[in-house]
């Protein structure tokens, strides 16, 4: 008995010490913060960050996973200028960031789709989210994500596809890659009889939301599933992008719809879109054109964005996920809207945007960059 | 080594409570460390069970206005997309994913340990049995999602050729029937679960197969039994109830097991067809709910995840109380 005694002791004095330095820990973090409050200065604020207000003090943002890689890019950006400003963006995703917003416990949300203006569940999530402000919110995009039909069939190095086929695909009805539709779209390309292998999130995502708005848009008659976050094709599911991205690397005939930079860091390869102006490869500029069609469908500074998934304007790749920031556009503490605005002045800065395309995104193009910077220097 | 302290204490602490209280020990001093520590150790106890209970009651309070709301059975529907005006949802598959991968587990991890322990008492070379029992040990002490990757980025690879050659061989059987599935299928989950859990049976087998009285063994041994009747006659018996809280124990790992799974697990799209198969995906309740936990936007919601979890809760509260009872009866033949 007193052997187990001393176990039991052991690991109650073992987590105590653990609960002891976790809040040791989060006193720190405050600690510093407070601690460089009287050397604030507008350091480097000149030239193309933007010319960021550096505040000094904590910055709470919540969202979209697929942001993640452009946000820390904007805050190592920021905090060069800026050395006493800490952000912190918790990547957990768009729903649970939205959540966040609502509840005020982040100052702002990232977002994969704008704030929804119709009842889900029973809320309305723009109308929640302005009671929240006391103020209407905003959806500013601030970062583009392409998203990539990537597949890996050995010795097929260059795939066209069209919205069509790419229903078809991922809805289990080709199902081998030398299927005739597939063969019409790539002449002169030698197809194996591999049986084709989809693979979808098996987490609710902004990338499956984006994607079956493109099949539904482009293929209404090919696709006859809803649209939302969860995946209603057929096919194989495994969990977020490096799930997928990971299992068509390992799989012959695999095929899977994956953000570029998952797309680029696993090396496969991409199928360029025929929109019915010849096949679009995924880069930058194929990119940017699509977002530069977009309507607003917002009014003034709320900048939410309609994608038209089905463009056929030469050179315009259609499959892209638009991510917003989501602001109060009057915050109860304007020292609060001082800091969110001093960031996202950064963010849609050229120095952040023009870093993004190695990140694998595209940056949004001038004429969207404008409005947004407009939009957020209105922000108090 | 803090779980093979823990299961002893707890039969041991259950086999006293029918004996008169032994007086030496009860007897205070009234001391300050005897207070202390007797209100200290008091203090545990209650709290952790207190724990147990507020557990079970907040599982159920978020849990049944969801349910009430129900369109579906929740108990056999496969259906599952709880939000919206009109929440749908039952568990039956994710019941049977993980039921299935954790049978499959504890069928290749409990012979399997169990001959370990048994090699590691009754077969290794003295000088063997401290570093291979403790390199046992190491395996338990590797984190899930080591397991996930290895499984993912080594195992698959060899998997998968195994897996094509089963079911073009054996596919005539229902269980063994092909379904498209390559990656994350039940008999793959069910293999690596079951290299997690497998230093847990060791550790506790080898344990309980130590204590076996040499008397018994000798005597065995004198009555003119071979090296193996004497294990079958003395260490199995003596061992059983060791070896069964063992595989419950692992079994609950097994069940309630989230990273690794949900790292290698490929979910079913909605509306696949039933199938018996053990080459089928699917989610068990873990990584159901933790592939979820970022989109709990409504009540109703993460009412029907949490009433998943509750169902997961009762399925290992169950497993523990049958392996509680017949560790208890079978107590009686081996003392």
């Amino acid at each position: 008995m007193s052997a187990s005694r001393t176990t039991v002791l052991g690991a109650l004095a073992l987590s105590g010490a653990l609960l002891l330095s976790a809040c040791a820990s989060e006193n720190n973090t405050s600690g510093n913060t407070a601690g460089g409050a009287g050397s604030t200065g507008k350091a480097g604020s000149a030239g193309s960050t933007g010319n960021a207000d550096c505040f000094s003090g904590n910055l709470k943002a919540e969202g979209s996973s697929a942001q993640k890689n452009a946000i820390d890019e904007a805050i190592s950006v920021f905090q060069t200028t800026c050395a006493n400003a800490t952000i912190d963006y918790n990547p957990s995703g768009s729903g649970s960031g939205i959540k966040q917003f609502i509840a005020k416990q982040v100052d702002f949300a990232g977002s994969d789709s704008a704030l929804k203006t119709v009842a889900v569940d029973g809320l309305v999530e723009t109308d929640d989210a302005a009671k929240a402000c006391g103020s209407p919110a905003w959806n500013l995009p601030m970062v583009t994500g392409p998203i990539a039909v990537a597949y890996n069939v050995a010795g097929v190095d260059q795939l066209v596809l069209n919205a069509e086929v790419t229903a078809k695909i991922f809805d289990g009805k080709i199902t081998t890659w030398n299927d005739p539709a597939i063969a019409k779209l790539n002449a002169g390309v030698s197809l194996p009889s591999t049986p084709i292998k989809v693979y979808f999130r098996s987490d609710d995502s902004g990338t499956t939301e984006n994607f079956t708005r493109y099949l539904k848009a482009a293929a209404p008659d090919a696709w006859s599933y809803k649209t939302g976050k969860k995946w209603t094709g057929k096919g194989e599911g495994k969990e977020k992008s490096s799930g997928v991205a990971t299992a068509v690397k390992g799989q012959d005939g695999g095929i899977t719809y994956v953000e570029l930079s998952y797309a680029k860091q696993n090396t496969l390869t991409m199928a360029a879109i025929d929109t019915g102006s010849g096949p679009v490869v995924l880069n930058a500029e194929s990119v940017g054109k699509t977002v530069a069609t977009a309507k607003p469908t917002g009014s003034g500074n709320d900048l939410a964005l309609k994608i038209d998934y089905a463009t056929q304007a030469a050179g315009a790749y259609p499959i892209i996920l638009v991510t917003y920031e989501i602001v109060c556009s009057k915050y109860a503490d304007a020292a609060q809207g001082s800091k969110v605005k001093a960031f996202l002045t950064t963010f849609a800065s050229d120095a952040v945007q023009g870093q993004l395309e190695k990140l694998g995104y595209a940056p949004l193009p001038t004429e969207v960059a404008t409005k947004v910077q407009t939009a957020v220097s209105a922000i108090s | 080594m803090s779980s093979v302290t823990a299961v002893p204490t707890a039969n041991g602490g259950a086999g006293r409570s029918d004996q008169p209280a032994p007086h030496g020990e009860q007897a205070s001093t009234g001391r300050v460390g005897d207070r202390l520590f007797g209100g200290a150790a008091t203090a545990s106890g209650v709290i952790v069970i207190a724990m147990v209970t507020l557990i079970a009651t907040f599982l159920i309070i978020q849990a049944v206005p969801a349910l009430m709301n129900n369109q579906e059975s929740f108990l056999t529907s496969r259906v599952w997309s709880p939000g919206g005006d009109q929440p749908a949802f039952g568990i039956l598959e994710f019941l049977w994913t993980t039921v299935a991968a954790s049978t499959i587990a504890m069928l290749v991890a409990v012979p399997f340990g169990v001959a370990v322990a048994l090699f590691l008492t009754q077969y290794a070379p003295a000088w063997m049995r401290g570093p291979a029992a403790a390199l046992v040990d190491l395996l338990a002490a590797v984190p899930s999602i080591v397991y996930g990757l290895w499984g993912l980025i080594t195992f698959a690879p060899f998997f998968k050729p195994f897996q094509g050659w089963v079911e073009s061989t054996f596919g005539w059987f229902p269980l063994l029937a092909r379904t498209g599935i390559t990656g994350g299928t039940i008999l793959f989950i069910g293999i690596v679960l079951s290299i997690m859990v497998v230093p847990i049976v060791t550790a506790l087998s080898r344990e309980i197969f130590g204590q076996t009285p040499l008397a018994h063994q000798e005597g065995a041994l004198a009555l003119g039994a071979t090296h193996w009747e004497m294990i079958r006659t003395t260490v199995l018996p003596f061992g059983r109830p060791g070896v069964i809280s063992a595989a419950m124990l692992a079994l609950g790992r097994a069940l309630g097991e989230t990273l690794a799974v949900t790292f290698l697990v490929s979910s079913l799209p909605n509306g696949a067809a039933w199938t018996w198969s053990l080459f089928n995906g699917g989610e068990t309740f873990a990584s159901k709910i933790a592939n979820n936990a970022a989109e709990f936007s409504s009540p109703t919601r993460t009412g029907a995840y949490i009433a998943a979890g509750l169902v997961l809760f009762v399925l290992t509260f169950a497993v523990n109380s049958i392996a509680r009872v017949v560790i208890e009866r079978r107590k009686a033949f081996s003392e």
